[in-house]
């Protein structure tokens, strides 16, 4: 892809902890990506709606606050809905190993878990993106 | 701490000791890096000398516990006479779950409580509201009304214990509602003892349970010293607080420049509020963050309580040594928890938990080695637990009062910190006080910066991680880790439910009326909180009401 | 990218009935691809010229996107669908960016009469992406009748906003001091309305003396451009600041100065495409049989100079110009 990929970093729900996220956009912009940051709470709903706006590649979730079985799938839920079958769901956080497989079965494509080096995760999305 | 002749026959020799027996070490084995840096990335020196302490005043830079600077302890005897608060921060799921945790804890030789609350009691929303969906009880207890109030504390004498409650934005409510809780169980507000964090300039830099603007913020902040002042006045009425702010990827340094100058603000908004400085200034109390590296978490507790004696007593002419003294809680870093191979983070707790006590810390909170997973497990918090207690017990190391001090190297970090710490208080107050800075982005951009170097070191192999980029083994998925099951937040909703058919509504009603007009004006709103609240007011409705007259803060990101 | 799935003709049709996603693809599309852009513009151009193109700009930290926000939130109170084009600088080392002024306008994201799009500058001095002026035709054909376009805030160079707005709105804030001194040389010319933002704090009054000073000694104007003091976060003297913008755009229609800044704003353009086609052209045919590779070497040695290099390359052009039109 000659264009840069578009990432956009949510933070869904209520939690403020936000140095992941802030560590992540970071090393995705120096990794030449354009990545959309729309800050702390947001709903499923603004999170799906800023997607379908930005038209972005990735849409990358993180939280830490242990709500992710909610919200997570709620987001992959909201953009089937709309139609948007093109964009690559990841999530990461404090989530539990027994948790990961039903994320991934309800559309979130990869989580990365605490300790995950940003390095790992910039390959993972220039190798799975969703459309070209 | 030496005189002219000592320290120049002290220079000879080291230079002597430098070109012949340390050059000759070098040419056969040089040393393993070129620098030597800090978990902050502060350069550390080969060795440390006299030379290193010249310029230290012992006696008004050092001096002695339990008076000015209060470097060595904000107490003459320390651990001698009592040892510090063991004092584990819980709570998960319903009222009733955690009320039994407490009692647990208080049975194993807890000796304080610490109650953590869920996202949406944090933010000001009942269990209820839409943004609450799965986050109820999660990450602490969740708390409605004074009926979920009633149930946490029930079977624990209010009189009795300490409780710490990590509440911000809403402190005033919870603070309100323990009050009423205490009334029912007879025990008058005089005889409370506890803290709010009710620090809300951490929340905007670092740790993002904000509700309302700085202003109206800053007001609450005020109506609670000044109420607590006269009505429950051995309440800590705020934990100004480094360790979010560390958490968030802060140097040490930095944790205290920052904290401080947060502290600085809230003592200049109560002045401003008409607040005598001795009045209010005893009851701060600080809350700092335990990290990786021993040597600089030692220098840099002792650093924050001399810098903060310095500025109450010139720049606030603080004239009561309790103004000037800083007490602090201690947390061991969350953030150096790893998810692989959970079980070493029990040493990491135990060196955090050291540096915390060598440093005079009042209270420690030891982390669980479950915690970069889920919430702690009762084995895990009871591992944690024991932790402090052998430290207390066994190593010998609370037997005498600051027992790092005259270390030239401690003494050297400690000074660094300080002068650096000072540096960003300079600059803030350059940018017009910590609340400007903050609405300017540059507190937050100063820690995001350190944070994405520290993570780019890890990354790099500069920084070794123990079990994430070195000693990496296979290793199965952890087993039997705490969940929170949905079915809470269903519970909480018909708790509420019943909570508001069985009360007065209009009553209530009447009552948020009052707290709204006494927010649109400038009384104390303390009163009328607490009037609401015992009427079963929910904590939503209360902040609701809040909201509409303050409106809602809106966060500054620089990154 | 999804030329495959559906064609752009079916995608402009979406997007003129007010698919957002379509919109968004098109954007898309537009900021990427100058042959994409171009079959794209040709077909939207009838729908275009309709939206007030409101121009926010101004040092960084004077709260820009807060004010942007509010502005959106008036302007849809009043019945209006508006579009916002935010701008952030894209890194020159790693050709990313972070774009986060959504952050600002966090509860308009669902609002169905609103559009917000972040992009970055991709290399693009002058405050803007150089396909702005693309994104912003496709939100006028979309029907959005108010675009704010919210630049770069570098404080000096984001005077490119001139050329695609019909009104600058700039924003100033107390206590950036001598900024107001080392800003006005290009910059004050081009303010339409001045905002001073934050007027609660400290030092205020002194900003907007400063400002009326400064505009009152510039030279010839048709019309002095007003000051307006809010606090946007506070939501403060947004009514007289939109009641300004329209203001303005009435006085562009009545002194007929909207057709002659449009007028303007299109020559440029033309000449920018015509330059932009000609240098295309010229490489294709100098790189064709390698002609300007002999002709370098013969410059490098002495034998010939660049100018008339030029003017031999250029007379060779003639046909070649000819056939590739």
């Amino acid at each position: 892809m000659k264009r840069p990929i578009r990432v956009l970093i949510a933070k869904p729900g209520l939690d403020g902890h936000d140095r992941g996220a802030k560590v992540i956009a970071r090393a995705l912009r120096d990794a030449g990506m354009e990545v959309i940051y729309t800050g702390l709470r947001q709903t499923p709903e603004q999170i799906v709606a800023a997607a379908v706006q930005e038209d972005v590649d990735v849409v990358g979730l993180s939280l830490l606050s242990g709500a992710h079985n909610y919200l997570f799938p709620k987001v992959a839920d909201l953009l089937k809905e709309q139609g948007v079958d093109d964009v690559l769901i990841i999530g990461g956080g404090v989530i539990p190993n027994e948790d990961i497989q039903g994320l991934k079965e309800a559309g979130i494509s990869e989580i990365f878990t605490p300790g995950t080096p940003t390095a790992k995760m910039i390959e993972y999305i220039k190798n799975n993106l969703k459309r070209i | 701490m030496f005189d002219k002749e000592k320290l120049s026959h002290i220079k000879e020799v080291r230079q002597k000791w430098e070109d012949g027996v340390l050059a000759k070490t070098l040419n056969k084995a040089p040393e393993s890096k070129e620098e030597f840096k800090s978990v902050s990335g502060a350069l550390v020196n080969r060795l440390y000398t006299p030379e290193d302490v010249e310029n230290i005043d012992y006696e008004s830079e050092i001096g002695y516990p339990g008076q000015y600077p209060f470097t060595r302890g904000y107490q003459p005897t320390m651990y001698r006479g009592r040892p510090w608060t063991m004092r584990m921060y819980a709570g998960f799921a319903t009222a009733e779950e955690s009320n039994e945790r407490y009692k647990y804890l208080v049975s194993q030789g807890s000796t304080g409580l610490s109650v953590a609350f869920d996202l949406p009691t944090q933010i000001g929303y009942d269990s209820d509201h839409s943004l609450a969906q799965g986050e109820v009880g999660k990450v602490g207890v969740a708390i409605d009304s004074l009926r979920d109030m009633e149930i946490l504390f029930d079977g624990i004498p209010l009189d009795k214990v300490s409780t710490s409650m990590t509440i911000n934005a809403p402190a005033a409510v919870l603070l309100a509602m323990y009050i009423a809780v205490a009334e029912k169980q007879g025990v008058s507000p005089d005889k409370l003892r506890g803290t709010i964090q009710n620090d809300i300039l951490k929340e905007y830099i670092a740790r993002g349970t904000y509700i309302f603007p700085t202003e109206p913020s800053m007001r609450l902040i005020t109506n609670i010293f000044e109420y607590c002042s006269k009505h429950v006045p051995k309440w800590n009425t705020i934990s100004i607080s480094g360790y979010h702010i560390r958490e968030a990827g802060s140097t040490a340094a930095q944790e205290v420049g920052f904290t401080l100058a947060d502290g600085i603000a809230y003592v200049e908004a109560a002045i401003k509020a008409g607040l005598d400085v001795d009045t209010f200034a005893p009851r701060l109390s600080f809350f700092f963050n335990s990290h990786n590296d021993l040597f600089e978490e030692v220098a840099k507790f002792r650093a924050a309580r001399r810098l903060w004696a310095k500025i109450m007593k010139n720049r606030f002419k603080a004239k009561d040594e309790k103004s000037m003294m800083l007490k602090f809680h201690t947390q061991t870093a969350g953030c150096t928890l790893t998810a692989q191979q959970p079980d070493n983070n029990i040493i990491r707790v135990a060196m955090q938990a050291l540096a915390a006590v060598l440093g005079g810390t009042q209270s420690l909170h030891t982390n669980s080695r479950d915690e970069a997973l889920a919430l702690p497990t009762t084995d895990s918090v009871t591992i944690a637990l024991r932790t402090q207690q052998i430290i207390a017990n066994e190593t010998g190391v609370a037997n005498t009062v600051d027992p790092l001090a005259g270390s030239y190297f401690i003494e050297a970090k400690t000074k660094e910190i300080e002068v650096k710490a000072m540096e960003y208080i300079t600059k803030i107050d350059e940018l017009g006080g910590a609340a400007r800075a903050i609405d300017l982005g540059y507190i937050q951009k100063e820690i995001s910066d350190s944070a994405y170097q520290y993570q780019m070191e890890i990354e790099s192999l500069e920084r070794i991680v123990v079990g994430v980029n070195k000693y990496q083994v296979e290793e199965d998925a952890p087993k039997g880790l705490l969940r929170v099951d949905p079915i809470v937040a269903e519970m909480q909703k018909e708790k509420i439910n019943e909570v508001k058919a069985k009360r007065n509504n209009l009553a209530v009603e009447e009552k948020l009326d009052l707290l709204k007009k006494a927010c649109e004006g400038t009384e104390n709103v303390m009163p009328f909180i607490l009037d609401a609240v015992k009427e079963y007011a929910s904590l939503g409705e209360i902040c609701g009401v809040m909201r509409e007259v303050f409106g809602e803060y809106e966060q500054a990101v620089l990154i | 990218m999804d030329g495959d799935l559906m064609s752009y003709s079916q995608l402009i049709e979406k997007m003129l009935a007010g698919d957002k996603r379509s919109c968004a693809k098109l954007i898309t599309a537009v900021e990427n691809d100058p042959e994409k852009a171009e079959k794209i513009i040709r077909e939207i151009h009838q729908y275009t010229g309709k939206a007030h193109i409101i121009g926010i700009t101004g040092p960084p930290g004077a709260g820009k996107s807060t004010l942007t926000d509010k502005i959106v939130k008036k302007l849809i109170s009043q019945g209006n669908k508006v579009a916002v084009i935010a701008v952030d600088p894209t890194s020159p080392y790693s050709g990313g960016s972070i774009l986060g002024d959504r952050i600002r306008m966090q509860d308009l994201a669902l609002n169905p009469d609103v559009f917000i799009r972040s992009m970055g500058t991709r290399g693009y001095l002058g405050g803007l992406s150089k396909y702005t002026k693309n994104a912003l035709k496709i939100l006028d054909a979309a029907g959005y009748n108010h675009i704010i376009i919210e630049t770069v805030g570098v404080g000096q160079s984001e005077v490119d906003v001139v050329k695609i707005a019909d009104t600058i709105v700039m924003v100033m804030v107390p206590g950036l001091g001598d900024d107001i001194q080392s800003i006005k040389a290009g910059i004050m010319e081009i303010g339409d309305i001045f905002v001073i933002n934050k007027s609660d704090l400290f030092g205020a009054d002194r900003t907007a003396l400063e400002v009326n000073m400064m505009l009152d000694l510039t030279m010839e104007m048709d019309r002095r451009p007003p000051v307006v003091k809010v606090t946007a976060v506070k939501n403060e003297g947004i009514d007289d600041l939109v009641n300004e913008i329209k203001e303005h755009l009435n006085y562009l229609k009545e002194s007929r100065k909207l057709e002659e800044r449009r007028k303007a704003n299109i020559k440029l353009e033309v000449l920018e495409l015509m330059e932009e086609q000609l240098r295309k052209i010229a490489i294709s045919h100098t790189d064709s049989e390698n002609k300007l590779e002999d002709e370098v070497i013969e410059i490098l040695n002495k034998n010939k100079n660049a100018y008339e290099v030029r003017d031999k390359l250029l007379k060779g052009m003639g046909t070649h110009l000819r056939e590739s039109l």
